[in-house]
């Protein structure tokens, strides 16, 4: 925020100011999606105003594409929301909302692009589909549990995000590719905090090394779905758009499983779910995830807010 | 002055002791003569630390308790835009909570220590947070009304005597100025929305309004601490003279929203120069303040459980450090 220190004498105090001009703290209203560099924040605003201009349209795969990673955000975000005034320590209160917030951005950045494929707004997306319409993988939206099981879900979520988010930069999708310049930056930071935890977890006491490998073991069973091709990633690897998710395995298998050796933990011998979420089939949860996210708007069809 | 009738000074001092705090005593009521500042090293009476210890800390309190019933929409938020604003607004909350338990630290009370009093319902908090959140125009209405009043009981604070404490308020002054203009930008689009949304944005500033006046704290005539606050340069102005202006306040930028205020007595007294309004149930604040209010033991069971569960992690955490510290000495 740019307001001066006068603004808060006292002098000024009947005049606090109503208005909404420069309540926008990051970015700046005429920035492009596509020549924005990864310095500067993208919002989702500057994509919709692209879209309403014409300049930007994704086809019908870039979009199905965008709308399974922004669902992923959305739905860890709606996950993460619930920590905020109930985490372990006033610092993870604000750590974990940051999570949130930054998953949320992202999202409201994919579905938004998702969205002018087919004539809609982040919020029809959000808050007018059903549970087989979203494409979050089941990861995404298991409970929170206990902070170990949170800590164990966004660790996995943080080095799977990053390595795809990283590939996508070179994307020649340019809007998906701005996006994720943007995010990767701060899923970055997700990994250091969530490596963190798992360390200072796995190495605390005799009860928080428990609780990791429990949460590990609650979580690890939707790890291969994030790594599953089929016909539209396949397509979209061979525009460029996108890389075989298969292809970020490596990689994420090195990074994660050097933490876990320093945290002396052994990667679950856990079968894997057979998955689904990409193709709309998704575990009891998201419905519940969905009537809670979804009441208000529902009741209140074509309100702005 | 009134700060030496209240600091009390044991008999079994040893004469260079009491020549030191009759010394302490001289150099602090010179800096708040010159309404200078005392930092944390200086000598202060004990009354003065235990008045903002006590301040502080509930303002904290509030901080914290208060993000339960904003919390509370994060789920619900019916755009994903508002979404995003009401989780940095919580998280913001947060972040207030802990400028001023570090503030209140410097006068040598531990975190720990506050957050025991706070579950164990030795400490206050603003009353305001033991109503609930029943729709998402209240989302509007405490940016609106409860930060805006918040605002206008801060803002003098930046200035308080006690240096922790006015640089921690400049910093959360600016932010609740935001947390202000979001929340009536939330009440003018629901007032301009469909009949439904204005009329929750309405029932919204009807419930909050008076809870909102009284956040001020009881009329001058019946509040005690505040001529000790005011000579000690703690606060600048009184509970009514506050509360006047912001009535004066809301009475202009109710108009913008297209709502009006639930009271029929506002009036600006041409005599005094001074706002004024309708009666206030302080029979209420009272009640709400000893615990009857309808939340209050809903607010402070969830923060029990918060740090209840999360003691093993805070634990674990401690463990963590040492054994790296011991690995460290050991290498």
């Amino acid at each position: 925020m740019t307001t001066k220190d006068t603004d808060f004498a006292i002098d000024g105090h009947g005049d606090i100011s109503v208005g909404v001009h420069g309540a926008g703290a990051s970015g700046d209203g005429s920035a492009s999606a596509t020549r924005i560099t990864p310095g500067n924040a993208l919002r989702p605003e500057d994509i919709a105003l692209e879209i309403s201009r014409g300049q930007v349209k994704p086809s019908e795969d870039v979009a199905e594409f965008a709308l399974r990673i922004g669902d992923d955000g959305l739905i860890l975000a709606q996950r993460l929301g619930h920590w905020i005034s109930r985490a372990p320590e006033l610092e993870e209160d604000i750590a974990l909302g940051n999570i949130a917030l930054d998953q949320l951005g992202h999202a409201r950045s994919f579905l938004t692009y998702a969205g002018a494929a087919w004539g809609k707004s982040e919020d029809d997306l959000a808050y007018f589909r059903r549970e087989h319409e979203f494409r979050s993988a089941h990861l995404f939206e298991q409970p929170n549990g206990d902070f170990a099981v949170t800590i164990a879900r966004q660790f996995i979520v943080s080095f799977y995000q990053f390595e795809l988010y990283t590939k996508l930069m070179e994307s020649t999708d340019a809007t998906l590719a701005a996006i994720s310049a943007k995010a990767v930056k701060e899923v970055d930071y997700h990994r250091d905090h969530s490596a963190q935890w798992v360390l200072r977890l796995a190495g605390g006491t005799d009860e928080s090394r428990d609780r990791i490998i429990q949460g590990f073991k609650l979580v690890w069973p939707y790890v291969d779905e994030l790594f599953e091709d089929d016909e539209l990633t396949t397509r979209l690897a061979e525009a460029g758009v996108t890389v075989q998710p298969s292809s970020l395995r490596e990689e994420f298998d090195h990074l994660t499983g050097g933490i876990m050796a320093q945290a002396e933990l052994d990667i679950p011998g856990v079968p894997q779910s057979l998955g689904g979420g990409r193709r709309g089939k998704h575990s009891e949860f998201l419905g519940y995830i969905l009537a809670e996210m979804q009441v208000l708007a529902r009741e209140h069809p074509g309100a702005s807010w | 002055m009134a700060s030496q009738n209240l600091q009390s000074v044991p008999a079994e001092l040893s004469p260079e002791e009491q020549e030191r705090e009759a010394a302490g005593q001289a150099y602090f009521d010179r800096i708040i003569s010159e309404d200078s500042r005392i930092e944390p090293r200086d000598w202060m009476p004990a009354a003065y630390r235990k008045t903002l210890l006590r301040q502080i800390s509930q303002h904290a309190h509030s901080e914290i308790i208060g993000m339960q019933p904003e919390a509370n929409w994060i789920t619900r938020a019916p755009s994903l835009k508002r979404k995003s604003i009401l989780m940095a607004k919580v998280q913001d909350e947060a972040g207030h909570g802990l400028y001023l338990y570090s503030a209140a630290e410097t006068l040598g009370q531990s975190r720990d220590q506050m957050m025991e009093d706070l579950i164990a319902g030795k400490a206050r908090y603003s009353s305001i947070f033991n109503y609930p959140t029943i729709s998402w125009a209240d989302m509007g209405a405490i940016g609106w009304l409860v930060d805006g009043a918040a605002i206008c009981n801060q803002v003098p604070l930046c200035r308080a005597s006690y240096g922790p404490y006015g640089r921690a308020m400049v910093r959360i002054c600016k932010e609740e100025s935001f947390h202000q203009r979001q929340g009536f930008e939330i009440l003018l689009e629901l007032s301009n929305g469909t009949p439904a949304q204005k009329q929750m944005a309405q029932d919204a500033v009807n419930r909050w309004y008076a809870p909102s006046l009284m956040m001020f704290g009881p009329p001058d005539d019946d509040s005690p601490n505040s001529k000790q606050s005011m000579a000690w340069n703690i606060k600048r102005f009184s509970n009514d003279e506050l509360r006047s202006r912001f009535v004066g306040m809301m009475v202009e930028q109710v108009r913008v929203l297209g709502l009006t205020l639930p009271d029929k007595d506002v009036r600006f007294n041409e005599e005094t120069k001074k706002w004024e309004h309708g009666p206030l149930d302080w029979n209420e604040f009272k009640e709400v303040l000893a615990g009857r209010g309808p939340c209050n033991s809903q607010r402070v069971e969830r923060r029990r459980e918060a740090h209840e569960n999360g003691a093993w992690v805070r634990e674990a955490a401690v463990a963590y450090a040492r054994k790296q510290a011991q690995k460290e000495n050991a290498a």
